[in-house]
């Protein structure tokens, strides 16, 4: 297998398109028509409440969630049942979950190599320098003998991002990444995804961190019931909210 | 650090409580706590009182250790020159003494491979290789190879043939069950039915009944030309009979992997396979460890059936050398001999399985 190809896309180009998506889960219509377009090098916040359709949306762009209506294309590839394009879609987009999800039977070390070993061909030395640089990155290098378990939950996420960034992607998906972390260990993996935005990734994130939306977000998208309802400029979306629904949520989850 | 005016002061931790147990008053708690368990307490050891003795008397004290069957009946107690003197008829059974050291040489391998991964000397697709290569070793150097004097299965027997049916069974029946296991999980429907009719099939029937339809019916329905030797057959039952089992303890630890598991390998770039293989069912052995050995263990005591259909395996060697006219009247040492062969067998490899869940992520978290 040749290493990936350096996407041809250009910055500020197209990467992600989205068109009259739909999706239900039996007959609850969770994605309702719709319509995204991410550039290269934008930083998008998602956020809404529980039950919007979120993490489905950006689930559907590395297809761990299968559409049934409407066009997805990422990385100038359409999106569609077979499976080997979306091996390949999936190696140029990385993910990092609500629940870490490393895999807790590999050292930390083994974790960063996994998907490079087994999805790029990469030989195994190659791997190593890749993930001891990626842990240098995030801060957590001495750790990489450990196992997961034995890792702070601010830890073991930032391991989970080192481990996606492995794969060397065009585009990160974050789905409520700092959800499940005790307050004090935010901080730690959000300066991670700042650094990670400052780099000019591409990024997805569905997150409540609203500081983080104001200071690092090109664009913020507010979702309501399975559709977009707004989308914006942090600062004209926290400062003069258009729709009810949008200030509703805003005055919920913002501090008074 | 840099010192700061005020700092908290912990004050030192409590030394933890230390448990002073004296003899008499772990007695007291644990034997004589209430007037119901010193009832139990005397009653249990009566009990021990009444045969132990005799017991010990029996297998040790008047025990005969060397000598012959005359010896044996003026001491009264244990025949041990008779365990002795059947000893290589137990372990081989009638294969031909001259060539007794090419199973001999099979199971120094199997010890030498059994001290290794006992002692995680050799892990990974090293030990997975050599328990997949002993099997064929064995059969080679039993059965004979490379021009070496041919023995046909008929006459193998004894413990030998217990451990090469007990060792091919549990070896292949392992990765058959992780598959029958995987398509019931994972499988299309069509595969899952498949999968299900065959566990529910073979779960159904007592193995008796597999191993009477492996010697007995098969060569009425196979073709002629496709006739396999009767050890071979029964080898088939005892592997299919087992892999069944083997698929729902697997089966177990397939549902307790966490959903995220595969998404977060398959959100990689990982292929299906590579995430099946290499992420869920390491993770999934690792939960179904002891039933696993358990069912090791059973499939092991489980070989002792086949002296139904005619296959003479350490038991049924057993039962031959308490028959001979030489030493009528010595079949309790010939069982009680085979059942400490057997509890040794079981109980090494129940140390391995308590061994191997010490070992990995779960001893350190």
């Amino acid at each position: 297998m040749t290493p990936k190809l350096e996407s041809s896309i250009a910055e500020g180009e197209t990467i992600i398109e989205m068109q009259d998506v739909n999706k239900w889960y039996g007959d609850f219509h969770v994605l309702k028509d719709i319509d995204l377009t991410v550039a290269k090098g934008e930083r998008i916040v998602i956020c809404g409440p529980s039950g919007s359709g979120k993490s489905t949306l950006i689930r559907c762009i590395n297809h761990l969630e299968e559409h049934q209506d409407g066009k997805i294309t990422v990385n100038g590839t359409l999106l569609d049942k077979n499976m080997k394009n979306i091996t390949s879609i999936r190696r140029e987009v990385g993910m990092v979950f609500q629940q870490f999800n490393l895999f807790p039977h590999m050292t930390i070390l083994d974790n960063l190599c996994f998907a490079p070993v087994w999805a790029r061909n990469m030989p195994r030395a190659e791997a190593e320098e890749t993930a001891i640089r990626y842990l240098t990155r995030v801060g957590i290098a001495e750790q990489k003998d450990k196992y997961p378990g034995q890792l702070s939950g601010g830890q073991q996420q930032r391991v989970a991002i080192a481990r996606s960034l492995c794969m060397n992607p065009s585009i990160m998906l974050f789905d409520e990444p700092t959800s499940a972390l005790d307050p004090e260990m935010i901080k730690e993996v959000l300066d991670v995804m700042i650094e990670l935005a400052e780099t000019g990734m591409t990024m997805l994130c569905v997150t409540h961190e609203m500081s983080f939306a104001r200071s690092v977000a090109d664009r913020v998208i507010f979702m309501d019931e399975g559709e977009i309802v707004e989308e914006n400029a942090p600062a004209a979306f926290f400062d003069n909210p258009k729709v009810d629904r949008t200030q509703k949520f805003l005055s919920q989850i913002l501090p008074h | 650090m840099k010192d700061t005016t005020t700092s908290f002061q912990p004050s030192p931790a409590r030394p933890a409580p230390t448990r002073q147990v004296a003899a008499i008053s772990w007695l007291r708690s644990n034997l004589f706590g209430s007037w119901f368990d010193t009832i139990v307490t005397l009653f249990i050891t009566a009990l021990l009182l009444s045969f132990v003795p005799n017991l010990i008397q029996w297998l040790f004290l008047s025990a005969t250790y060397a000598g012959d069957d005359e010896v044996c009946r003026q001491n009264g107690g244990a025949c041990w020159p008779f365990i002795v003197e059947k000893f290589q008829v137990l372990m081989i059974g009638v294969y031909p003494q001259d060539l007794s050291w090419r199973p001999g040489l099979a199971g120094l391998a199997l010890l030498v491979l059994a001290g290794l991964t006992y002692t995680d000397r050799i892990r990974g697709v090293t030990l997975i290789a050599a328990w997949a290569i002993l099997p064929i070793f064995a059969l080679m150097m039993i059965g004979g190879a490379f021009g070496m004097q041919e023995v046909d299965q008929s006459v193998w027997g004894g413990l030998m043939l217990s451990i090469m049916l007990a060792l091919v069974g549990v070896i292949v029946s392992i990765p058959l069950g992780i598959l029958l296991a995987l398509g019931r999980h994972y499988g299309s429907p069509a595969i899952k039915v498949l999968c299900v009719t065959f566990i529910e099939l073979l779960r159904g029937v007592p193995l008796i009944t597999i191993l009477f339809m492996a010697s007995v019916m098969m060569p009425l329905f196979l073709p002629p030309e496709l006739v396999i030797n009767n050890l071979l057959r029964i080898q088939i039952g005892m592997i299919l009979f087992s892999s069944a089992y083997m698929a729902e303890v697997v089966r177990g630890g397939l549902q307790a992997i966490p959903k995220g598991q595969s998404e977060a390998s398959l959100s990689l770039g990982v292929s299906s396979l590579y995430t099946v293989t290499f992420v869920i069912v390491p993770q999934a052995l690792r939960h179904v460890l002891p039933p696993l050995i358990g069912r090791c263990i059973a499939l092991f005591k489980d070989t002792s059936l086949v002296i139904i259909v005619g296959l003479l395996d350490f038991l049924g060697m057993i039962k031959g050398a308490a028959l001979d006219t030489d030493w009528l009247g010595f079949q309790a040492e010939a069982y009680v001999f085979a059942a400490f062969v057997y509890w040794l067998i079981c109980y090494s490899l129940s140390l391995y399985g308590r061994q191997l869940e010490q070992r990995g992520p779960n001893a350190h978290t």
